[in-house]
């Protein structure tokens, strides 16, 4: 997967409106099931109710790494996708805020770039269920952004 | 407490644990003074497929459920305690092809909340591959849903 590679399926994604195969890239997100909506000029990610994905059986609610996990790759996609990004961002540091139970049904988030340094971005992140105003969790990111 | 109860309850803890089965998850070692889960390196968690490095989402499964769990080895009988907030400090990648540990200690319990910390590691315990802070809220033996699996996995007939 070299840069040009990567740049030209983020270009293919937006073409064809299909992250998909951007998507299967990654094992991880394979693995969680993570899709990609495209609302104008908005992404919206969305992780599928999955029994895979329980860790507290009796309410049922997503196991708090797999929001978490989820909530950083979505990160991850949307600077690979808006900030014209030609590799994968590494993760620096990351902290997560749980608000209410991740319950077992589709879960969404929406990912906000406060800021974008030469080396550095800081992305805020927002996960929801039932309705955006009532997060389920909200989390921050560090990712390195330069050169590997 | 002696230990072997404490192992007991983490590995029945874990063993509930859906995605943590998927995973592969195991109890590595439990004793009073904090827990070591095993992760099992898989492609199917692999975040760069260039280099195979694991995916930090994998790690941050690892270390919530550690730490998650780690409130056994401090609290007299079982309690749920969903976490309020985890912070992941990442100081190198992972090396492909080889398994991570998490460790977690509680460094303070509060009839409320449950504060706390670990690391993930690799071969060598001193040269972590990330940080972690958790504070996890105390529900109580009396608020819990679900008696059936708090009964089991406390065990000993409670």
């Amino acid at each position: 997967m070299s840069t040009l590679n990567l740049n030209e399926l983020v270009r293919q994604a937006h073409e064809q409106n299909n992250y998909d195969p951007l998507i299967s890239l990654i094992p991880y997100a394979k693995l969680l099931g993570i899709e990609c909506l495209r609302l104008g000029d908005d992404m919206v990610f969305r992780l599928p109710a999955n029994q895979d994905c329980i860790g507290n059986p009796t309410l049922p609610a997503l196991h708090g790494g797999v929001i978490a996990g989820f909530m950083e790759h979505s990160a991850m996609l949307h600077l690979l996708m808006f900030m014209g990004i030609p590799h994968l961002p590494k993760i620096i540091d990351f902290s997560i805020d749980y608000l209410r139970a991740g319950h077992y049904r589709d879960t969404f988030v929406q990912c906000q770039v406060w800021r974008q340094g030469r080396r550095v971005a800081n992305v805020a992140i927002t996960a929801w269920q039932t309705n955006q105003t009532e997060p389920i969790a909200t989390a921050r990111a560090h990712f390195k952004v330069d050169e590997p | 407490m002696s230990d072997s109860p404490i192992l007991e309850r983490a590995q029945r803890f874990l063993s509930v644990l859906r995605h943590c089965q998927v995973l592969g998850m195991s109890v590595h070692s439990a004793k009073p003074d904090g827990l070591i889960l095993r992760l099992p390196y898989s492609p199917q968690i692999v975040g760069n497929p260039e280099t195979g490095v694991i995916h930090g989402g994998a790690i941050t499964t690892l270390m919530d459920t550690t730490c998650g769990i780690s409130t056994v080895c401090v609290l007299p009988e079982f309690e749920i305690c969903p976490t309020l907030d985890l912070r992941i400090d990442y100081m190198h990648p992972a090396e492909p092809h080889k398994d991570v540990f998490g460790f977690a200690e509680c460094y303070r319990v509060t009839p409320n909340v449950i504060f706390t910390r670990g690391y993930a590691y690799q071969d060598d315990p001193s040269q972590p591959i990330a940080h972690v802070v958790g504070a996890f809220m105390r529900m109580g033996k009396s608020a819990q849903s679900g008696k059936g699996v708090t009964a089991s996995i406390q065990g000993g007939g409670q």
